[in-house]
């Protein structure tokens, strides 16, 4: 029987991929937009495991607004992206160095 | 259903107003009507304010208690609103004259404005995510409004991803917060808190939520984005960058502490207590090394934060009330100085070294002197206004009995004082070989500086009633 923790298992698993992708990728800018995103369908997951198990709609409301969200969210990320890539004519993760901070 | 819809007037106004300009300009003229279209914002954002903060009271809930109109909100709300302004005010020659004035540009800040609206009125876990979302979306775009600066895009590039990751976090703690407690709303959240069921699974979510408004106040451990967003991002919108957001993420960290999580005091006061010492210690030393000014400034928006967080950490309503005065006088000393900022350019060109001060005040001595007072301000010595506002967070920490905070919060400053410092040291007693900087002709910059410094001169009389206004916005807030 698979129970509410196992769900709570996958959605931490994944979250903990999407910032460990944040963090230890030096390859690709691409690859932190999939991270973020990973880390937003990990809690997605969280979602709607408890609403399922609460049953409570409102978990799968929440669930549907941070769908729309992550879209906005990309769309810009991307638009940023390409400006970026135009300016500097490269999008590796180590070229992201202009200011060191 | 209609007096919910009386209650986010407000909010819908600006909405409306932000799509129908987004609409307008693209069918007119498009750039020509951007600073038309950025005086009637300026317009309409005073006007609401005055609205919101003279005409409005009583404390209601709307939409389920998803949407909550009461004093500390409408406190946050004026501040919002009225730094908004007074960055889009300083904003418009400096853009006009580098060609960056884009329509986008006051339509972007209206719809972040509303975002930090809904932020500061969330009764909700889904209204506070939607709020800051919409507020950090636009803020990304306004990063990277000079397309073609390297530096202003890496500087919106950086501020997406690390904005997005904190949204991770904070989104990651709302769905955990939502599954212990079983809903979202706040006055929900608090009764499960304080009955203590399911409180691992809770303290996780408050760790994670937490996380999340420390990236968006740029507390230290989670401010690596602040100095690289403040250096890259135009000088106004960096103005714009240390007010407003500001305002808006520590009034948000603040309701969803006392309204959510108010029973339970004990668990989150250590954190953020930390959080503020060491925001206020990384601040002020980190600065010391530092010759450009906007990463100056990030810096000491670092240690300011770490001061309000300290009025947070008291968790009495005496200091929320401490942390409402001291932000809305860290706004007011930060537009002035941005004004400053603005105006420091040689032959045209945009100069950021504060070695480029050197001997100001023997050839601009007013601006010197107005800048002199503000830094004293920014610094926290005693005769002027943001002296005061020190003393408030130290006083709620101090009766609080968090001696050890307080005590921390005067030897940092300490520390802090001396950037500050160095910077009149330039213009008062620096080397009187070099350029001078460019005598700027703008009457508005001029005159929000020398506004600012008056009012940080001014206001030890009676602070112009804010006192009073934040006392009642805090005790609306802590029950």
């Amino acid at each position: 029987m698979i129970g509410l923790e196992h769900y709570l298992t996958v959605a931490a698993a994944l979250f903990v991929i999407g910032i460990f992708g944040l963090f230890l990728n030096r390859k690709n800018i691409i690859i932190l937009l999939m991270s973020i995103e990973l880390m937003l369908l990990a809690v997605n997951i969280n979602l709607v495991a408890f609403s399922s198990f609460l049953g409570d709609l409102v978990g799968q409301v929440f669930t549907l607004f941070v769908l729309t969200v992550a879209a906005a969210e990309a769309a810009i990320g991307l638009a940023i992206l390409v400006c970026f890539f135009r300016n500097r004519g490269t999008i590796a993760v180590e070229d992201v160095n202009v200011m060191k901070g | 259903m209609a007096s919910d819809l009386t209650l986010i007037l407000p909010e819908i106004l600006l909405a409306v107003y932000a799509m129908l300009a987004l609409v307008l300009a693209v069918y007119t003229r498009k750039d020509e009507v951007a600073s038309t279209l950025l005086w009637v914002t300026v317009a309409l954002f005073i006007a609401m304010a005055a609205w919101i903060g003279l005409v409005r009271d009583g404390s209601a809930a709307a939409f389920g208690g998803m949407f909550i109109d009461d004093a500390f909100s409408r406190f946050a709300k004026v501040t919002v609103l009225l730094s908004a302004a007074a960055v889009l005010l300083i904003s418009e020659g400096y853009m006009a004259k580098r060609g960056i004035l884009r329509f986008e540009y006051p339509v972007l800040v209206v719809l972040a404005v509303v975002g930090m609206m809904m932020m500061v009125s969330s009764g909700d876990l889904i209204a506070l995510y939607m709020g800051l979302e919409l507020q950090s979306l636009a803020l990304y775009v306004i990063a990277a409004l000079r397309r073609d600066s390297v530096k202003s895009t890496e500087a919106g590039l950086k501020y997406f991803v690390l904005g997005a990751l904190s949204s991770g976090l904070l989104l990651y703690g709302a769905s955990l917060v939502y599954g212990y407690s079983g809903t979202t709303l706040f006055s929900g959240i608090i009764t499960t808190a304080k009955s203590g069921e399911g409180s691992i699974g809770l303290l996780f979510g408050l760790v994670f939520l937490m996380a999340g408004f420390g990236f968006k106040v740029s507390a230290v451990p989670f401010h690596m984005w602040t100095p690289d967003v403040y250096e890259g991002a135009p000088a106004p919108v960096t103005a714009f960058f240390a007010t407003a957001p500001k305002v808006a993420a520590m009034a948000l960290f603040a309701r969803v502490m006392h309204d959510a999580f108010g029973g339970v005091v004990k668990d989150w006061q250590q954190i953020v207590a930390l959080l503020s010492v060491c925001s206020m210690f990384l601040g002020a030393v980190a600065a010391i090394g530092q010759t450009n000014i906007k990463r100056l400034m990030a810096f000491s928006s670092i240690a300011h934060m770490g001061y309000a967080l300290m009025g947070l950490a008291a968790g009495t309503a005496f200091g929320v009330q401490a942390m409402l005065i001291y932000m809305a006088i860290y706004v007011t000393m930060n537009v002035g100085t941005f004004a400053f900022i603005l105006m420091m350019q040689r032959d045209g060109q945009v100069i950021t070294d504060i070695g480029a001060l050197n001997n100001y005040a023997s050839y601009q001595p007013g601006r010197a002197m107005a800048m002199l007072v503000l830094m004293f301000s920014l610094a926290g010595v005693p005769p002027m206004l943001g002296f005061f506002g020190k003393l408030y967070v130290l006083r709620a920490a101090y009766d609080a009995g968090l001696v050890w905070l307080a005590i921390a919060g005067v030897i940092a400053s300490v520390i802090g004082a001396y950037y500050y410092l160095r910077i009149v040291y330039y213009m008062y007693f620096g080397d009187t070989d070099g350029d001078r900087l460019d005598d700027s002709r703008s009457r508005v910059l001029s005159g929000v500086l020398m506004a600012s410094a008056v009012v940080m001169v001014i206001g030890i009389a009676n602070m112009f009633g804010i006192e009073g206004a934040a006392a009642s916005a805090a005790a609306e807030l802590v029950q």
